[in-house]
């Protein structure tokens, strides 16, 4: 029973930041925009968000900057990708040098030359509060309070590309631009739009990180979770929900790795590979993803 | 105005257009410095005497540049194909794992040592990479995903070797170095210069693996364009669907080409194995961006195996330059990596430069 709360528990942490950062994979690429630098704008979000937090002791504001400073790095591939037409892989790789490069140079700048931050004080708070006199059970449950916003997030974004005209319209513009453009949708202010939201999560992501489970940054804080991001979005076939369960799928994977490794019959070391070797797996079975018909391809108009 | 005519037909070239890149790169990364605190001059001087004031630096840049040539000409020809070869660093590290076995487990004379050991590093890269190929093509596994995923497990995989007891070197984080007749560097050969201004080359760890880059770089291009094959690869490049619509075997090609990618990042990986001490591999905490880094360099190069070369001693440059800036003036080395993310950023806009100043050409007469 007790495993079994914990496997729960660790499946919600790991996941929630990836949610975060699957979703806006999803706002952009359903848009028609690939976005590779996912990780850059994590490392962005999770830098900016400590550094807020640390000087100001407000979480929550760290939380915001984070998402800012990760919109801002996106608004740099929304200018090269949507309006200049560039080749959107190419610039979210450069997005992915240019976002950590700035996040760890200003670390030393800020941090009198350390790589890391110092540690915050005060982390994004749990669902129940940070009391200690809940039971063991409501202990297990008493979760981050991202593991809740993500969920919410999934919801909204859900309800917003379903179920609105905007949503249809950021569906209608990732398929057929010029179908789009030729009801008189703005496909180039739009795809921008989305790419900056994109940004905005992601960089909620990485704060995530930071401001719930590490409560330091440091080099390896956010070591491939933007990746992990994106691969979860492709699972989950470019959907909300799907983007949601493989990053559940993903965290609870994780889970069982750190499960096992208590008992000591399989390398620990080798266990960690068991998330990624299950992705796989299932992605054999789940079958072939295909992407928005116009994703990867910058708009031209005639 | 015919001036402007000139730099707008030049712009229109990769190569002028490439330099006004880095141009712009290193403009703004020394802007950034300067607004820093840091003085420009200061900055360019000893970048400049960190690569070229001794002949030990520019060996050294050669020996760094080397493994991110070859990881850089993988992703290149996977480029060729339309695949996106993220996996690099994953089919690097199960190299290195290889090599590093094979060199400890076989036992033979110098030349035949080496060559098993690159070979055995070959072939585990490849087998990394025609696992993705596979999966694409078999599953329809984006490579995206699968090249990420087998990256973590052989991350996972190096560290669970490296704690093996057969491999394990007792109180350190390294596996045991691998045996040295399968050493491949070049100190002997070059011994003759000892008693030359030349002879603190020695010190580094100068090998073959810069020519073994040198030539699978131009083998590259001859298979891309002059073989059949190569013809192939690029039309499936190119648009997929015609090249299906014209007979070409789409799956087995993606198999082959992603075989051989991921064979080049492994060779890359056991050339720094044989080539650069401490010949082992090590306990990885993360990813140490040997393939990674393989994606600017093909980026920069415009994906042409041979511009490879190049960018992969701009970038060993870049690199190098930024570890004697951190010890000299102390700038965060990161700058480095901001300086190349710029310039890939206005590699991927520069398409559109000629254009704005066509507009803005065209705007002025409009005026007049």
């Amino acid at each position: 029973m007790n495993s079994f709360l914990s496997i729960i528990s660790i499946t919600l942490m790991y996941s929630a930041p990836l949610i975060f950062s699957a979703l806006g994979g999803v706002i952009s690429e359903r848009s028609g925009v690939i976005n590779i630098g996912i990780e850059g704008m994590m490392v962005t979000g999770a830098f900016w968000a400590t550094f807020t937090c640390c000087f100001t002791n407000n979480p929550w504001l760290g939380f915001l900057i984070g998402g800012i400073s990760g919109s801002l790095l996106a608004l740099f591939h929304a200018i090269a990708s949507v309006f200049l037409k560039a080749d959107q892989t190419i610039s979210g790789v450069a997005l992915n040098l240019i976002g950590p490069g700035l996040a760890f140079f200003f670390c030393g700048l800020l941090f009198d030359g350390k790589t890391a931050t110092n540690p915050i004080t005060n982390k994004l708070p749990k669902i129940f509060g940070n009391n200690n006199f809940i039971s063991e059970f409501m202990g297990v449950l008493n979760v981050d309070i991202t593991v809740v916003i993500a969920l919410i997030l999934t919801f909204v974004i859900w309800f917003f590309l379903y179920k609105t005209k905007w949503g249809l319209r950021v569906r209608a513009i990732g398929e057929h631009p010029v179908a789009a453009d030729a009801l008189g949708i703005n496909v180039l202010k739009l795809r921008a739009l989305c790419v900056i939201v994109s940004g905005f999560l992601a960089g909620l992501g990485g704060s995530s990180v930071t401001l719930t489970i590490s409560s330091q940054f440091n080099q390896t804080s956010i070591s491939g979770q933007g990746f992990i991001a994106l691969a979860a979005l492709i699972f989950g076939k470019w959907t909300p929900f799907g983007a949601y369960f493989a990053c559940l799928f993903f965290g609870f994977s994780q889970a069982l790795a750190i499960n096992f490794g208590g008992y000591n019959f399989i390398s620990p070391t080798l266990l960690s590979c068991l998330p990624y070797f299950f992705t796989l797996l299932a992605l054999m079975f789940v079958g072939k993803s295909v992407s928005p018909k116009s994703n990867g391809i910058p708009y031209k108009k005639a | 105005m015919v001036e402007l005519k000139i730099i707008v037909k030049t712009l229109k070239k990769p190569f002028p257009s490439l330099m006004f890149s880095i141009l712009l790169g290193f403009s703004v990364s020394i802007l950034i410095l300067a607004l820093t605190g840091y003085s420009p001059f200061e900055v360019i001087k000893s970048l400049l005497n960190g690569v070229f004031s001794k002949p030990k630096y520019i060996s050294n840049v050669i020996i760094k540049s080397t493994p991110i040539i070859l990881t850089g000409i993988s992703v290149a020809l996977a480029f060729k194909a339309g695949l996106f070869n993220i996996g690099a660093e994953g089919q690097f590290i199960a190299g290195s794992i290889a090599s590093v076995a094979a060199g400890i487990l076989f036992d033979l004379p110098a030349f035949f040592q080496i060559l098993v050991v690159l070979f055995f590093g070959a072939l585990f890269g490849a087998l990394f990479g025609c696992l993705v190929g596979f999966l694409k093509s078999k599953f329809g596994i984006h490579e995206v995903i699968s090249g990420i995923m087998l990256n973590w497990i052989s991350l996972h995989i190096c560290n669970f070797f490296v704690s093996l007891e057969m491999f394990h070197k007792p109180n350190s984080n390294n596996s045991f170095a691998i045996r040295e007749t399968g050493y491949t560097d070049l100190k002997k050969s070059f011994s003759f210069l000892k008693n030359s201004s030349f002879s603190d080359i020695l010190k580094t760890d100068i090998n073959i693996g810069f020519f073994f880059a040198v030539i699978l770089a131009i083998l590259v291009a001859f298979l891309l364009n002059k073989t059949k094959n190569g013809y192939e690869i690029r039309a499936i490049g190119f648009n997929s669907k015609a090249a299906k619509f014209a007979g070409i075997n789409i799956e087995k090609n993606i198999i082959s080409v992603m075989l051989i990618c991921g064979g080049i990042s492994g060779l890359a990986a056991s050339l720094t194995i044989t080539g650069v001490s401490p010949h082992c591999v090590s306990i990885l905490s993360g990813f140490e961006n040997n393939g990674f880094n393989g994606l600017p360099v093909s980026l920069i190069a415009y994906n042409s195996p041979i511009g490879c070369i190049f960018s992969g001693l701009f970038f060993g440059i870049l690199i190098y330059a930024g570890k004697s800036m951190q010890s000299e003036l102390s700038t965060p080395s990161e700058i480095i990596n901001i300086m190349i993310g710029i310039i890939v950023f206005f590699v991927s806009v520069a398409g559109i430069f000629p254009y704005l100043l066509e507009g803005i050409f065209k705007r002025r007469k409009k005026n007049e």
